[in-house]
C-alpha cells in the first residue's frame, strides 16, 4: 500500500527474535507525567498510522510499504507483546531503533522508519515514547516477512553507507535569528512530524531533498502538496487561521478537507497537538522558502462525454454529501469547492480518493468518503473524476482508464 | 432516555388449533398496534393482533362481536407476507369481493406460523416464487364467502325468515322484504356457533365489484407517514441493539477478538461469541458499530480462503466439457439432428453471482426465555423461522411466537432464515430482548447469493437457417436441492433451471429439444433464490440466442419469435403483437440507439417487452425506453400489476447493467452501495405497461419483469452497435472486450 | 445531554457528540419513520430536514445539530408542503415496500420547498441520491408533480 513516503521505515521481525531479555514497562508503577508526555509525543511523532495494518488493531503493526520496485516491508508491532511485540527491548535499545535505526542485534532498520527526523527528539523523549507505548495492550501479532530485497540480509549492509550519506543529525541547536516559536516550530515539523518524508522530493538516494525542500511530492501514490510559501504553487495564500482550522480540523473553508494520507496523519497527530505547538508548526512552516512545484501535467481537452457520463453519476452516488456544486450538504467537510483534489487536473488524489476512500476522524466521529468500484468499474470513476474536475475544479477534464492504472500502481494497488 | 421502556407489550399469544377450514382463536386481548381512528374509518395496513372472542369462520376471516347498533372489527389474517408487491391489498380485495365489505374498514393480521397457511406451490408457509395471487385466488375468495353465507345464517335465525331473503352489503346483512340491518358483529357470535359451509358458489366475474378495479393500496398511508413498522422497526420494553460480523470467508471461525476494547465504548453492554460470528450489544446500534469495530476479530478462514471469482468461472465453464451432463429434460431427438443439421450454431452465456441487497438490511429481534420465546421477523417463511427458533433455545415449537412484520423488500431475501437462527443462537445468550441489525455491508457480504451460471446453446439449422433442433447445456448450482430436496427430480435437476427455456414453461415450440445439466455447487458462497432464478437466468439465455439466430437469418427478431411460437400459446402471440404496436416496432430511431425484444412465458403469465437504448457515446448505455405486454390472466389490482412490472423491470436493469459478487481470497469484495450499485432516478428510464384484458387463470407477476429486461437490452444493444454481449453485468462487458464470444 | 429540536419538540439526549443522528432518532427517541438503508450517505433512506436543507442522518453526528432544528417524516405532514407530497404519493400508488420512501417523501419536499415546479430534471438531479430497490422511480416523479399542482 504504502510506498515511497516510507522509503524510510524499520522492519523487526528478524530484530525480535535476537532480543533477549527485555524490561517491561508496562509491569512496574508507570510514571503518569511521562506517560502523558509520552503519549504526546508517539501522537507528534504519528506512530501509529505506520504501524497499524488496515482494519487492524493500533500499533500492532503489518502495515505493508511497497518500495518499487525493490519488494514489500512491513511495519513491526510496537505493542508491548513479549514474542511479537517490543515487550523485550531495554528503553536502550528501543532508543537507539527510533533515533539510530539500529534495533537489538545490531541490525540496520531499512529507512522506511523515520530515525533520521526522530533522532531530532532526544533520548528522554524517545524514552517517554516507549514508557506510553508500554502501556497499551500487547497484542500478539507475527508480522509478515518482507518480499523482494528486504527479505534479505544483504540490503542492510547497505544502509549503513547510505546512514554516511543521510544519517541522523541528531544534535540540532536552535537557530537564535528566529523566534523560540519558530524553533519549537521547526522541531515539530522536521523532528517528529517528519513533514519533510511525504511533502519534499527525494534526491537520489531517496532522501528527502533539501534544495527543493516541500515543494511536493508522490507519496504512496497521493501527491503531497506543495507546502512552501509559494502564492501559486503552495501555502502562500492560505491565513495562519485557514492552516489551523486545516492541520486541526481536516478542514479549511475555502481549502476543502483532507483526504487519503494527509487525512490519516491530522486523525491520529496533528489534531492532538496543543495550540502552542500547532501554532509553532504553523509559523514554521509559513517561513518556508517559496518553490515553484513540479509542473502538473494537464491533459489537452476534455472529454465532454466522459463528463456527461459522470456527471449523472454524480446526481445519484455524490451529490446526497457534496450537492450538485460541490458545495456539501451534511457538513463543512463535504464542501469540494476550493479543494485542491478537484481542482488538480492530473487527478492523481482524485481518482485515488474515488477508489480508496478516505477517513478523518474529528471530535464528532469519523467523517469518511466511501470508495468506489466494482459496480462502478473504472471507466465510470473516471467518467466520475472528470464531472468533478470540470463541474466543480473548472479545469480541463481528461482523465482516463490508463490514468486510473497507473496511479494505482503506484499507490500500490 | 432510552425509548424502548416505553411500549406495551404486544406479545403475540394467538394459537391456532386444529388445521383446514375452522379455526378458532385463542388470543389474547393484546394488540400490536391500533388502528387511529380517522373520523370513524379504522386506518389500513396497521397490523393488529388477533382479537379476542371473534367470529372466526376460518383461518382468514375473524369478525369481533359487537353492541347492537355498532359495527364490530372485521379482522382479515393475511396468508402471504407483505414485502411490496402489494398481496395484503390484493388478499384483502378477494375475501372483500365475497364478503362485502370495503376494504378499507378492514383490519390486518399478519398470518402466525401455520401449516394452515401453507403456500402448497413452495411446500411450506411462505411467500416466493411469484405465486401469492396464483394459490390464493380460489381459497381467500372461499373464506370470503363462507363466512357470509354463516352471517346471513345467524342473521336468519334470530329475524326468523328464510336466508333466501337476505342479502349482504357493506359489512352488513340485510333484510330485503323487511329493510332491516344487522352489523356483521351484532351476529358474530351466532354465526360462530355454526358449522362453516363447504363449497360455497363464488360470483362470476360479471358481479365482481372489487376484483379487477383499480384501488389505492391499503398499506400507503402508514408507509408514507413513517408508521409502517417494519421488522428493523420493532421496539420492546427492555430491547437492547445487537449488531453482527459473521466470518467473512464461509466456514470460518473466530479465532480471536479484543472484546475489552469493545466493551470499553460508551454504551455497549455485551459481547456475544458464537462458533462463526460474533454480536456487540448496545443500547443503540452506532454504539454497537463503534464496539464491533473496536473488537478486532481476527478468524481462522478455513478451506474457503483460496476461492476467488476466476475459479468459479473456471469450474463453470469447465464443466461445459464434462462428459457426462443429466439429460434433464428432452423432446424429440436434439442431438442426432444437431448432427446432422445442415449448419450449426453456438453460444456460451455467462451470468454472475448476484445479492439481493432489499432496501431494509437484515435484522431480527427476538426474546428468548426458559418458557418461550418471541420473534419479530420480517420473513418470507414464518414457519422455518419459527421453528428454526425453537430448536435453537431448545424449546417446543407452540411456547414459540413469531410475529410477521412487514417486510422492507424481499426478493428471495428471506426466503432463507439463517439470519434468524443466527439472532437466536445469541439471543439466547442473554436474559432481555434483543434486535440484531446488520450493517449493510454484512448484509452484501453475508448474503445468499442468486448463482452464477454458464449457459451454452447450440442450434441445429437446415438450409434456409430455420432451426430444426435446440441443445441447452447449463451448468451450476442447484438451489432447490438445499432449499427444497423435495422438489428435485429423481435425477436429480432442479426444475426452476428448466423455467424459460423448456417446454411447456416457454411459448416456443422446438422441433427437437433437450437441456443437459451438468451440476456444479459454487465454492465459497452459500446460494439461493432471487427475484426469479430459473426465469431471470434462463430468458436472458434463450431470448439472446433467439435474436442471434434471427439476425443470423437476417429476419426481424420480433418476426423471428412470430414465427416459433408454438400453437398451444396463442396469448403468446397477443402480448408479441400488443408490444408491437405500443412501442413503435420498426419506426425508424435516431442513429446510435437500438430495439430489443424479449418475449417469455414464465410465472404463469405472458409477457412480451421492448426496451430502447441509445449508445450513441458507445461507452454508455442509456435505456430510452421500456414496452411492456403483460397477459397475466384475471388481475386482481391492474394498477398494482403495473406497479410490479415496472418495479420488476428497474430491479433487473440495474443488475443486468451494473452487479456483479467478486469474491477475493474466499471474501466477497462488495460492501456497499458504492461497489454494488443500484440503479437511481436519473437512470431509470420511462416503463410503460400494457395489460392484456383476459379470463385466464391468475399468473403471477413480481418477477416477470425483472426476467425481461437483461435480454432485450442486451437485444437493444446488439441492434444499436452490432455487438453482441453474452456476459452479465452488460456496462462492465461494454467497457471490456470481454463478454464477446 | 444535548438539547435538539425535532419537529418542534425539544428532546434531551445523554449520547457521546459523535453518534449519528439516525440513531438518536431510532434508538433512542424511537421515532423509527426514518430509516437506515446504507450508513455511508449513499442511499437516502434516512434522509430529514436540517433547517429546511435535505440531510443525511446516518452520517449527522449529533454533535452537529445541536440548536438546529430537524424535522423527521414523522413531522413532515405538518407542513403544507410536506402533506401534499404525502398526499400525492398515497394518490399515485407509489409505495411498494416503502422502505425507501420516508427518505424519498423528506426529499421530495425539501425540492419543492425550493423549487415549487420543477422539471424532470430537476426532479432527477434532487432524488437520484435517493435508492428505491423496488424501483418505484417513475411513479415517483410523478407524484413530485401531482404534489406540485396541489400546491398550486
Ligand atoms: S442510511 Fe443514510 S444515506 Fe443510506
Ligand atoms: S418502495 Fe421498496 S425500496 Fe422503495
Amino acid at each position: 500500500m504504502f510506498s515511497l513516503r516510507n522509503f524510510l521505515f524499520s522492519v523487526a521481525a528478524t530484530t525480535v527474535l535476537c532480543a533477549v531479555s527485555g524490561l517491561s514497562a508496562r509491569a512496574e508503577g508507570t510514571n503518569s507525567d511521562l506517560v502523558k508526555r509520552g503519549e504526546y509525543l508517539t501522537r507528534m511523532s504519528d506512530c501509529q498510522v505506520c504501524h497499524t495494518a488496515k482494519d487492524g488493531q493500533p500499533f500492532a503493526g503489518g502495515r505493508p510499504f511497497n518500495v518499487k520496485p525493490f519488494g514489500t516491508i512491513y511495519s513491526p508491532n510496537l505493542t508491548p507483546d513479549k514474542e511479537t511485540g517490543i515487550g523485550g527491548w531495554t528503553d536502550d535499545q528501543f532508543v537507539k531503533a527510533v533515533r539510530e535505526g539500529v534495533s537489538p542485534g545490531w541490525k540496520h532498520l531499512y529507512p522506511a522508519m523515520v530515525y533520521p527526523d526522530y533522532a531530532r527528539m532526544t533520548p528522554e523523549d524517545v524514552k517517554a515514547i516507549r514508557a506510553y507505548l508500554a502501556t497499551l495492550a500487547p497484542v500478539h501479532k507475527e508480522k509478515p516477512a518482507n518480499t523482494g530485497v528486504f527479505g534479505f540480509g544483504p540490503a542492510r549492509v547497505t544502509m549503513v553507507f547510505w546512514n554516511l550519506l543521510n544519517g541522523p543529525a541528531s544534535s540540532w541547536p536552535d537557530d537564535p535569528k528566529h523566534s523560540a516559536n519558530w524553533n519549537r516550530g521547526r522541531f515539530i515539523v522536521e523532528g517528529p512530524g517528519h513533514c519533510q518524508e511525504c511533502h519534499s522530493p527525494r534526491t537520489l538516494t531517496m532522501a528527502p531533498s533539501t534544495s527543493n525542500a516541500w515543494a511536493g511530492n508522490v507519496a504512496d501514490g497521493w501527491l503531497a502538496y506543495n507546502i512552501s510559501s509559494d502564492k501559486q504553487d503552495g501555502l502562500g495564500n492560505w491565513s495562519a487561521e485557514d492552516l489551523t482550522s486545516y492541520l486541526s480540523t481536516g478542514h479549511a473553508p475555502g481549502h476543502g478537507t483532507a483526504s487519503g494520507p494527509m487525512a490519516e496523519v491530522i486523525s491520529h497527530s496533528l489534531r492532538f497537538l496543543t495550540k502552542e505547538d500547532m501554532a509553532a508548526a504553523i509559523e514554521y512552516i509559513r517561513s518556508l522558502p517559496p518553490r515553484a512545484s513540479a509542473a502538473i501535467k494537464a491533459p489537452s481537452s476534455t472529454d465532454q462525454s466522459s463528463v456527461m457520463r459522470g456527471e449523472a453519476m454524480f446526481d445519484g452516488a455524490c451529490a446526497g454529501c457534496h450537492l450538485r456544486d460541490g458545495e456539501g450538504r451534511n457538513t463543512p467537510f463535504a464542501d469540494l469547492t476550493g479543494d485542491h483534489t478537484a481542482r488538480a487536473p492530473d487527478g492523481r488524489n482524485l481518482l485515488l480518493l474515488l477508489k480508496q476512500g478516505s477517513n478523518l476522524e474529528t471530535e464528532n466521529g469519523s467523517v469518511f468518503m466511501p470508495h468506489f468500484g466494482h459496480g462502478y468499474d473504472d471507466q465510470n470513476v473516471v467518467d466520475m473524476a472528470n464531472f468533478v474536475l470540470d463541474h466543480v475544479g473548472k479545469t480541463k477534464a481528461g482523465l482516463t482508464q490508463a490514468d486510473l492504472k497507473k496511479f494505482m500502481e503506484e499507490a500500490g494497488e | 432516555m432510552n425509548a424502548f421502556a416505553g411500549k406495551p407489550n404486544a406479545a403475540r399469544r394467538a394459537v391456532l388449533i386444529g388445521g383446514g377450514a375452522l379455526v378458532f382463536s385463542a388470543a389474547l386481548p393484546l394488540r400490536r398496534g391500533r388502528a387511529r381512528d380517522l373520523g370513524g374509518v379504522p386506518e389500513t395496513g396497521v397490523l393488529v393482533e388477533n382479537p379476542a372472542n371473534a367470529f372466526s369462520p376460518n383461518a382468514f376471516v375473524r369478525v369481533t362481536p359487537s353492541a347492537a347498533g355498532e359495527a364490530g372489527e372485521i379482522v382479515m389474517v393475511m396468508p402471504n407476507v407483505e414485502m411490496g408487491q402489494g398481496i395484503y391489498t390484493q388478499s384483502v380485495v378477494l375475501i372483500a369481493e365475497e364478503l362485502d365489505v370495503d376494504p378499507v374498514n378492514i383490519l390486518l393480521e399478519a398470518a402466525p406460523p401455520s401449516d394452515v397457511y401453507m403456500t402448497a406451490a413452495l411446500g411450506t408457509e411462505a411467500t416466493g416464487g411469484s405465486t401469492s395471487t396464483m394459490s390464493q385466488w380460489d381459497p381467500l375468495r372461499q373464506a370470503g364467502a363462507a363466512a357470509r353465507e354463516m352471517l346471513k345464517q345467524a342473521a336468519a335465525t334470530r329475524w326468523g325468515c328464510s336466508v333466501d331473503l337476505l342479502k349482504t352489503e357493506n359489512g352488513k346483512v340485510l333484510n330485503t322484504k323487511t329493510g332491516q340491518s344487522l352489523f356483521y358483529g351484532e351476529v358474530a357470535s351466532e354465526a360462530a356457533l355454526l358449522t362453516p359451509p363447504k363449497d360455497v358458489p363464488l360470483r362470476p366475474s360479471s358481479e365482481w365489484k372489487l376484483i379487477g378495479h383499480a384501488r389505492h393500496r391499503l398499506d400507503s398511508r402508514i408507509k408514507v407517514e413513517g408508521r409502517c413498522e417494519f421488522g428493523i422497526d420493532v421496539i420492546k420494553p427492555g430491547m437492547k441493539v445487537g449488531t453482527v460480523s459473521a466470518c467473512p470467508v464461509m466456514g470460518g471461525r473466530v479465532k480471536s477478538m479484543d472484546r475489552a476494547a469493545a466493551l470499553a465504548v460508551p454504551g455497549v453492554c455485551d459481547v456475544l461469541k458464537i462458533d462463526n460470528a460474533v454480536c456487540v450489544v448496545a443500547d443503540n446500534y452506532y454504539a454497537a458499530h463503534k464496539g464491533l469495530k473496536a473488537l478486532f476479530v481476527q478468524w481462522d478462514e478455513g478451506e474457503n480462503a483460496h476461492v476467488d471469482t476466476a475459479l468459479i468461472y473456471q469450474q463453470l465453464h469447465d464443466g461445459l466439457n464434462d462428459p457426462k451432463p443429466l439429460v434433464a429434460e428432452k423432446h424429440g431427438d436434439a442431438p442426432k439432428a444437431l448432427a446432422g443439421a445442415a449448419k450449426t450454431y453456438e453460444a456460451i452465456y455467462q451470468q454472475p453471482l448476484l445479492a439481493h441487497s432489499p432496501m431494509e438490511p437484515i435484522n431480527c429481534a427476538l426474546h428468548i426465555r426458559k418458557d418461550g420465546a418471541d420473534v419479530w421477523v420480517s420473513t418470507q417463511v414464518p414457519l422455518r423461522a419459527r421453528d428454526a427458533v425453537a430448536e435453537i433455545a431448545g424449546l417446543p415449537k407452540e411456547s414459540v411466537t413469531l410475529s410477521s412484520q412487514y417486510i422492507g423488500g424481499g426478493f428471495g431475501r428471506r426466503l432463507e432464515h439463517e439470519y434468524v437462527a443466527q439472532a437466536a443462537m445469541f439471543a439466547k445468550q442473554v436474559p432481555y430482548p434483543l434486535k440484531i441489525v446488520w450493517s449493510r455491508e454484512e448484509d452484501i457480504q453475508l448474503d445468499r447469493y442468486r448463482p452464477a451460471y454458464v449457459d451454452r446453446v447450440r442450434a441445429g439449422l437446415d438450409e434456409k437457417g430455420d432451426m430444426t433442433s435446440i441443445v441447452f447445456d447449463l451448468v451450476g448450482p442447484a438451489v432447490c436441492a438445499r432449499w427444497a430436496p423435495a422438489g428435485m427430480t429423481k435425477e436429480g435437476f432442479d426444475p426452476d433451471l428448466a423455467v424459460a427455456i423448456a417446454p411447456p414453461e416457454t411459448p416456443y415450440y422446438y422441433k427437437n429439444f433437450q437441456e443437459n445439466y451438468i451440476r456444479r455447487e459454487t465454492p465459497g458462497v452459500v446460494t439461493a433464490w432471487w427475484r426469479g432464478v430459473g426465469g431471470t437466468r434462463g430468458l436472458f439465455v434463450i431470448e439472446s440466442f433467439m435474436d442471434e439466430l434471427a439476425l443470423l437469418k437476417n429476419v426481424d427478431p420480433l418476426e423471428w419469435r412470430r414465427r416459433l411460437i408454438s400453437h398451444e400459446h396463442p396469448r403468446a402471440r397477443g402480448v408479441l403483437d400488443l408490444v408491437a404496436e405500443k412501442s413503435g416496432w420498426g419506426k425508424p430511431l435516431p442513429p446510435g440507439h437500438g430495439r430489443g425484444v424479449c418475449l417469455q412465458f414464465v410465472f404463469g403469465s405472458y409477457m412480451a417487452t421492448v426496451a430502447t437504448v441509445n449508445l450513441e457515446d458507445p461507452l454508455n448505455i442509456k435505456v430510452v425506453s421500456v414496452d411492456s405486454a403483460v397477459d397475466c390472466g384475471e388481475i386482481v389490482n391492474p394498477d398494482q400489476v403495473i406497479a410490479q412490472i415496472e418495479g420488476g423491470v428497474i430491479f433487473g436493469l440495474g443488475t443486468a447493467l451494473f452487479d456483479e459478487i467478486t469474491l477475493k481470497n474466499g471474501r466477497v469484495q462488495e460492501s456497499n452501495f458504492s461497489t454494488w450499485r443500484i440503479i437511481r432516478m436519473n437512470e431509470a428510464p420511462p416503463v410503460r405497461v400494457h395489460l392484456v384484458q383476459s379470463h385466464e387463470k391468475p399468473g403471477g407477476i413480481g418477477e416477470c419483469g425483472t426476467a425481461a429486461i437483461a435480454p432485450a437490452i442486451a437485444n437493444a444493444i446488439a441492434a444499436a452497435t452490432g455487438r453482441r454481449l453474452r456476459t452479465l453485468p452488460l456496462m462492465k462487458a461494454l467497457h471490456s472486450s470481454e463478454g464477446e464470444n | 445531554m444535548i438539547d435538539l429540536r425535532i419537529n418542534d419538540q425539544i428532546h434531551s439526549v445523554d449520547v457521546t457528540p459523535d453518534t449519528p443522528l439516525l440513531w438518536v432518532l431510532r434508538d433512542i427517541l424511537g421515532m423509527v419513520g426514518t430509516k437506515f438503508g446504507c450508513g455511508i450517505a449513499e442511499c437516502g433512506a434516512c434522509t430529514v430536514h436540517l433547517d429546511g436543507k435535505a440531510v443525511r442522518a446516518c452520517v449527522l453526528p449529533i454533535g452537529a445539530v445541536s440548536g438546529r432544528s430537524v424535522t423527521t417524516i414523522e413531522g413532515v405532514g405538518a407542513d403544507p408542503v410536506g402533506k401534499a407530497v404525502q398526499e400525492a404519493w398515497i394518490e399515485r400508488d407509489v409505495v411498494q415496500c416503502g422502505y425507501c420512501q420516508p427518505g424519498q417523501i423528506m426529499a421530495a419536499t425539501a425540492l419543492l420547498k425550493e423549487t415549487p415546479h420543477p422539471t424532470d430534471m430537476q426532479i432527477d438531479e434532487a432524488l437520484s441520491g435517493n435508492i428505491c430497490r423496488c424501483g418505484t422511480y417513475g411513479r415517483i416523479r410523478d407524484a413530485v408533480h401531482a404534489a406540485a399542482e396541489r400546491q398550486s
